[in-house]
């Protein structure tokens, strides 16, 4: 599987591999989305605005399992020291910290009709602020440290600090109090979603995920290209 | 297999990693009256020092039968089922706040079954359904 992220196979596969899945992720995303807006019903309390949900959940997920991509890989990255473990992280961070951002302001949506506020410091909430701000650390060091092997250090702990950030954000809702609901989907129990709402939430999330592969693929190429030139112009 | 020097960062970085996860454990237990958002009536009434006329945050269910609203304030009680507050409040309520469904006031404890809210968010729960399938599941039970 890692085998496949090796530079010289990426930098093969050239664009083929993204231009093959652009078609499929724009029909997806077609697909989810008519399935969302209009051909799944409203919520029995919240009516419409249960739509934002289907944009709000992946989005979520995604920026969830991106920094635990980044934070694995900045482990492994500290002990192996692989050259091309630090820039496939690179390459995803923006992805998730866009999504993470997406999760934030469309809570903030439907929490204002549904809750009565915008914005409460409860734990789902603020830990989520802090995922969003452990995105900008991360990205901002690779901006702003020049230097390749310090930027690659620093990045790499913030990218294991904010890993325990995750499961505080997953849990919290069990935890503690809080005013954000507990998840309906749970890998213990029967989703508590009707299936009619659970499947274009389904199909928006593979749709993302697609969406969100493109773009990695696309910046980790980058990032190889800019690899090697630097060692050309080295030489 | 490994190199001596991968090895030993490897030892190095599960020994940080363990220890730093005790401490954040620590910490968050520690600040565990912080985090919570809300505090339930049971944990209201079991609590032994608890401050009066300061802002605090009580949330739970609408009892069933308790709500009523006239032109000046709105009167209900907040129940976990096993305990109950009487809560007033004087404002608007939000959309979804109704008997049977979840609430959280934010306001002044007056006494441990008397509360003062200056602000009421509905809070909502993990089911999601259309319209028609909670009319039958209303209807069964």
């Amino acid at each position: 599987m890692l085998k496949n992220f090796f530079p010289s196979k990426i930098l093969l596969s050239n664009n083929k591999l993204i231009n093959s899945l652009l078609v499929p992720m724009i029909l997806i995303v077609f697909l989810g989305l008519m399935y969302a807006l209009f051909i799944s019903p409203p919520d029995y309390v919240q009516g419409d605005s249960v739509r934002i949900m289907y944009v709000h959940v992946p989005s979520s997920f995604i920026s969830l399992g991106c920094f635990g991509f980044i934070g694995i890989a900045s482990i492994l990255n500290l002990i192996f020291k692989i050259k091309f473990v630090p820039l496939m992280a690179k390459s995803l961070a923006p992805v998730g910290c866009i999504f993470s951002l997406i999760s934030i302001v469309t809570g903030s949506l439907w929490g204002k009709p549904t809750w009565g506020v915008w914005w409460v410091w409860d734990a789902r909430l603020t830990s989520m602020l802090i995922l969003l701000i452990f995105y900008l650390a991360y990205i901002f060091t690779w901006k702003y440290v020049k230097n390749f092997e310090r930027a690659n250090k620093i990045s790499s702990v913030i990218g294991i600090i904010g890993l325990f950030n995750l499961p505080v954000i997953k849990y919290s809702v069990d935890w503690w109090n809080t005013l954000h609901q507990p998840s309906s989907i749970t890998l213990t129990s029967a989703p508590t979603i009707h299936y009619t709402m659970l499947v274009p939430l389904i199909i928006m999330f593979l749709g993302m995920v697609v969406y969100s592969l493109i773009i990695f693929l696309m910046r980790y190429k980058t990032e190889l290209m800019k690899l090697k030139l630097d060692k050309k112009n080295q030489k | 297999m490994l190199s001596k020097k991968v090895k030993s960062r490897m030892i190095f970085l599960i020994l940080l990693l363990l220890s730093a996860s005790m401490i954040i454990f620590f910490v968050l237990k520690s600040l565990e009256e912080n985090v919570v958002y809300f505090f339930s009536p049971t944990e209201i009434y079991d609590r032994p020092n608890i401050s009066f006329n300061t802002k605090i945050r009580i949330g739970g269910l609408v009892k069933q039968d308790s709500l009523s609203i006239n032109k000046t304030f709105t009167k209900f009680i907040i129940t976990d089922l096993k305990n109950e507050i009487i809560v007033t409040y004087n404002g608007s309520v939000p959309n979804l706040f109704s008997e049977g469904k979840g609430v959280i006031a934010e306001g002044q404890l007056k006494d441990k079954k008397y509360f003062v809210a200056d602000k009421i968010l509905a809070k909502h729960d993990e089911n999601y359904m259309p319209p028609e399938v909670s009319k039958i599941l209303e209807k069964s039970n």
